[in-house]
């Protein structure tokens, strides 16, 4: 599997393609509408991030060390976003969680939406899947 | 005479930006109005030429921002008609108004099994205060709801006022609903059953209104970022009587008389309340935006605004499945809304990308929220450099993103 910054890099390539905002959010709600699928049975409100404005739901899995991630929103946006986090971290070990530094929102222009925390729960998710991914190093997840 | 709209936006530098290559198209006026020239230049050249602290000083820096700053001080006063120039304090703006009137008056008047009402339509900060004050004063926190209009419900807030009551807090424009509440009826009952009154004049100062005596309000307060002057700068009035009964908010230099071991006694209204150097530049800017608005004519802007919010209405409801929220007898300056099926953080973040500036959210008012069984909006809201080219620019984006949404 791909490393966290080898994913990053390719996320990166990919909305270089897309010069134009409206390009770019097109794309990343098509990602978050193919590639975040939650079962309803993790649709609880224990799986809930708090954000201001949307509703996201997480679920996480520690196997082998290893962090697994679902996850979805009501916001096309956030589910876009909450995709392109499960791409980067879903299947990574543990440490490379906890470790990793997440350039990519700058690199393609979306790390507005991690600044605004209290707008969509972005940065609660990133903080979530951090200390989630400690807790999986420890075996105790 | 019409307002000449040109010339007013040519007044205001940050119209003429672009936002992601797109014109600016600023309609998030209830979060905060921008700054014409004369404020920016305000305070430009106070830390320029006049930068001292104030009330304190022997020099003649000092003595000249002490001069500006109770000028402005006069200007508010005359712009909100007070009676007294001390009857106007400075606060960090509406939410620390509110706070000093509930902690004071709290203190003075509040004791346990009395009633506070406050409304279901009101902000936050003219809400969670009360509820603190109540719980830390054994008191009862009564809410007066709002129908499916976005009217007050008078008739529950008839029943809820009595000889308990001690004060009502409401805001005379809702941030969410853009109702305009019937202030002059609401003060007169409250004033019926003995209790006092503060209005929230945040989102109506800079719209309609803002006469404090022909109100009759005990306590009104405002911010100055929301009527084109500086954040970091707000307003509260009360009436003297009011002001020299309750004791004073924080203490610290400025708002004492003598102070020793055994006792320290208190300056007068408006220092009493005025604690530590204050935001000396604040008051200046915000009394340049009130001297901006002096020179135009109020009524023109009233009547510019409610026509750009006439349109925006029925422009918005050509589109399918928009919901307007808010239909009071009467409003202002709000056109809060939702598209069925879009939700309002996707609308909002994708207008963005065409250059108009919405606000998305609950915009600080979850009761509102709660009754309307909805988790947000989004939020349009104007000022008095709004036109109907705003309002197509608003729809032709709304259409944009609703076609890239596949809608």
């Amino acid at each position: 599997m791909a490393s966290i910054q080898e994913i990053q890099g390719q996320i990166v390539d990919d909305f270089s393609f897309l010069p134009a905002w409206d390009e770019r959010y097109a794309y990343l709600i098509e990602l978050g509408q193919k590639n975040t699928l939650l079962p309803e049975e993790y649709r609880t409100e224990d799986n809930i991030v708090r954000g201001c404005q949307s509703l996201v739901w997480l679920h996480k899995e520690c196997r082998q060390g290893e962090v697994f991630l679902q996850a979805d929103s009501d916001s096309l946006i956030v589910k876009g976003l909450a995709a392109l986090l499960l791409q980067v971290f879903s299947g990574q070990p543990a440490e490379a969680v906890i470790k990793a530094d997440l350039t990519f929102f700058k690199e393609i222009g979306l790390d507005k939406h991690l600044s605004s925390q209290r707008a969509n729960g972005l940065l609660a998710m990133v903080e979530e899947i951090k200390a989630f991914a400690a807790q999986c190093v420890g075996g105790a997840a | 005479m019409a307002i000449d709209i040109d010339k007013i936006r040519a007044d205001f530098p940050i119209l003429s930006t672009l936002v992601n290559g797109k014109p600016l198209v600023y309609l998030d006026n209830a979060a905060t109005t921008q700054k014409p020239r004369p404020v920016i230049e305000a305070i430009t050249d106070y830390y320029s030429s006049y930068n001292s602290n104030i009330h304190r000083g022997t020099h003649h820096l000092s003595n000249l921002a002490t001069e500006a700053h109770e000028a402005a001080r006069k200007t508010i006063q005359r712009y909100i008609n007070a009676e007294h120039a001390h009857e106007v304090i400075f606060t960090r703006g509406t939410t620390e108004a509110i706070n000093l009137v509930a902690f004071s008056f709290g203190e003075a008047f509040v004791n346990p099994g009395d009633d506070v009402i406050v409304t279901t339509m009101d902000h936050h900060s003219n809400f969670v205060p009360w509820q603190m004050m109540c719980e830390r004063r054994g008191a009862n926190f009564r809410v007066v709801p709002f129908d499916e209009n976005g009217d007050l419900r008078l008739d529950v807030y008839q029943n809820l006022l009595g000889e308990k009551t001690r004060i009502v807090a409401f805001n005379h424009v809702s941030n969410s609903l853009g109702t305009i509440n019937p202030a002059k009826k609401v003060i007169q009952m409250a004033h019926d059953a003995g209790a006092a009154v503060l209005v929230d004049a945040a989102q109506s100062v800079q719209h309609i209104e803002h006469d404090v005596r022909a109100l009759d309000a005990d306590f009104y307060a405002f911010s100055g970022h929301k009527i084109y002057g500086p954040t970091g700068i707000g307003v509260l009035y009360g009436k003297e009587a009011w002001l020299d009964a309750i004791p004073p908010y924080q203490g610290g230099g400025e708002m004492i008389d003598q102070v020793s071991i055994e006792r320290t006694t208190y300056n007068k209204p408006p220092f009493k309340f005025e604690a530590g150097t204050p935001n000396i530049v604040g008051p200046i800017g915000l009394a340049a935006a009130i001297d901006y608005l002096n020179g135009l004519d109020f009524a023109d802007i009233m009547a510019s605004e409610d026509s750009v919010l006439k349109y925006g209405r029925s422009r918005l409801l050509e589109i399918d499945g928009l919901t307007i929220y808010g239909n009071a007898q009467h409003r202002t300056s709000i056109l809060a809304f939702n598209i069925d099926g879009v939700h309002h953080y996707d609308l909002g973040t994708l207008l963005d990308t065409h250059g108009v500036a919405v606000r998305t959210g609950h915009h600080c008012t979850q009761p509102i929220m709660t009754a309307l069984q909805i988790d947000g909006t989004v939020r349009a809201s104007l000022a008095l450099y709004n036109t109907r080219d705003d309002i197509d620019a608003l729809v032709a984006a709304i259409r944009k993103v609703l076609k890239m949404l596949g809608r």
